[in-house]
């Protein structure tokens, strides 16, 4: 199991989280009119073995969004913050 | 080259001297200075794609790359089911002529890969999950591929060990079932093209990671390897798992994220699963080894990995899907669970194409459904290394669809690929 220390209900058991996904990528403006920033956005990803920047939602605990830093290949979690600063 | 054929009289030849004089079934080639083709990967893929090149094409001057051993990787991970239900136009072609030429594999490649058409029951657990199956064995039966769809009873006469009583969580309503699909031995797969691509001239070359790609301007002319640079004349990535990591290195942008799949095998049983059951109403699917274990898998662990193994949370989910389909093998102990490194597309379809970059072709993006495709594949592969130009059968697996909205979204999951 991942134990994900969550900054508002401390360690837990990663199965009370929801994955989020990457979160190195940034949603462009509404009012962004080229397709391929869109394209980059929903499809495109770095999907790197090592280091990675994830969303992870406490969904049965605070319910707040983390940004977590994981390693892909051993899963050893580098460090946690909320998504919205 | 000094292939030997398999036969009943070899057997008895060598039989005579103690079964001691068996040749090995592929040469430990070392890498020449260049090759007209590089195939990188030594799993299923890229072992059939070289037969192929050789086989179909007449490209023999080919070598596989492959970092660690033969069936080494997802090709001897993998729970071997073979199936052609797909609903959507390019799936549907594409793995029934994966199909049929596993219904011919054993002796094209003169090596049993033991492929036993069982039959694949997918069961229905709603009368409206019952009648988009019947839609799936419309599009499959129009498509030439054999499909039926059972009522209850007809489910209960074939498999009776499943959960027919009153008290099941989501009663079963009936299946589809086609009869044509069934299982492999993988590691058979991997020996068996590995050995006929040999004979045909192909240096399979193991140990030997790639770590970078020669380039000329644009165009990719060899690759660099833990055994000193290659040429070659194209280059074609049969990867998957790690696609995103050589793409990287010939700077391809690629819409793959890296996931693990378990598996999991039971201690072996008397004969009780005869075919491949896939559970409706939840993501298991079982069938029986010749040595008896039950073997089964789920869902994907559900973040970014490149950890060959998986954590307790999917082995918990897994046995309770299983012990609400079969609630007899509640008591039957696991013996092993392991994991696989999936390339994971925004739409669990397959990317087989010609890159952007000159000289380098890509076959990558399986998901969890590569073992079945294996033949087809290598196929196809071949054709578009060969020639420059997509196969028909996977014209609708360019890398462009996502950018042109074409995508090819089996489960209807959306572009999360965690959750395909």
């Amino acid at each position: 199991m991942l134990r994900i220390e969550c900054p508002c209900c401390g360690p837990r058991d990663h199965d009370e989280f929801r994955y989020g996904g990457d979160a190195s990528v940034t949603r462009p403006g509404h009012d962004d009119p080229d397709p391929e920033t869109w394209y980059r956005y929903v499809y495109v990803r770095k999907n790197p073995p090592g280091p990675h920047s994830e969303f992870w939602q406490h969904v049965a605990g605070c319910r707040q969004w983390l940004v977590v830093n994981r390693d892909t290949r051993d899963h050893s979690i580098l460090s946690v913050g909320f998504a919205r600063t | 080259m000094n292939m030997s054929r398999y036969s009943a009289f070899s057997i008895f030849r060598n039989g005579l001297s103690g079964q001691k004089n068996w040749q090995r079934a592929w040469r430990a080639a070392e890498p020449k200075p260049a090759y007209d083709v590089i195939v990188v990967g030594g799993g299923g893929h890229g072992l059939a794609t070289a037969f192929y090149l050789a086989e179909n094409h007449g490209i023999r001057n080919v070598a596989v790359l492959e970092k660690g051993y033969i069936g080494g990787g997802n090709v001897g991970r993998n729970t071997t089911v073979i199936r052609s239900n797909y609903l959507l136009d390019g799936n549907t072609q594409f793995y029934e002529f994966s199909v049929k030429l596993w219904e011919g594999l054993s002796q094209a490649l003169n090596f049993n890969v033991m492929f036993s058409q069982r039959g694949q029951i997918v069961t229905a657990h709603s009368a409206d999950q019952l009648d988009t199956f019947s839609h799936r064995a419309n599009v499959m039966r129009l498509n030439g591929i054999d499909a039926d769809i059972l009522d209850r009873d007809a489910v209960r006469r074939l498999v009776p060990y499943l959960d027919f009583s009153e008290t099941a969580r989501f009663p079963i309503h009936g299946a589809i079932l086609q009869g044509r699909a069934g299982t492999a031995r993988h590691d058979a797969v991997a020996w068996g093209y590995a050995r006929a691509a040999d004979g045909h001239g192909v240096d399979i070359i193991q140990n030997c990671e790639v770590t970078g790609f020669v380039r000329d301007g644009d165009r990719i002319v060899g690759v660099e390897t833990s055994k000193g640079r290659i040429g070659a004349g194209k280059v074609g990535l049969a990867v998957a798992g790690h696609t995103s990591v050589l793409g990287q290195k010939a700077g391809l942008e690629l819409p793959i994220e890296s996931h693990v799949l378990q598996a999991f095998v039971t201690e072996p049983l008397k004969p009780l699963v005869d075919h491949v059951v896939a559970y409706g109403a939840d993501h298991f699917y079982v069938s029986q080894s010749d040595k008896g274990g039950l073997v089964f898998g789920g869902n994907l662990d559900g973040y970014n990995s490149y950890a060959q193994r998986g954590n307790l949370g999917v082995v918990r989910e897994v046995a309770e899907a299983a012990i609400a389909l079969m609630p007899c093998i509640s008591r039957v102990r696991m013996l092993r669970h392991w994991g696989g490194v999936m390339d994971m597309t925004p739409d669990a379809s397959p990317i087989i194409c010609p890159t952007p970059i000159d000289g380098l072709y890509l076959n990558g993006g399986w998901c969890y459904g590569g073992f079945k495709a294996t033949p087809a594949s290598g196929w196809c592969f071949a054709h578009t290394l060969a020639t420059g130009k997509p196969h028909p059968l996977i014209a609708a697996y360019g890398l462009d669809r996502f950018r042109s909205g074409h995508t090819l979204d089996e489960a209807g999951a959306g572009p999360s690929a965690w959750l395909q």
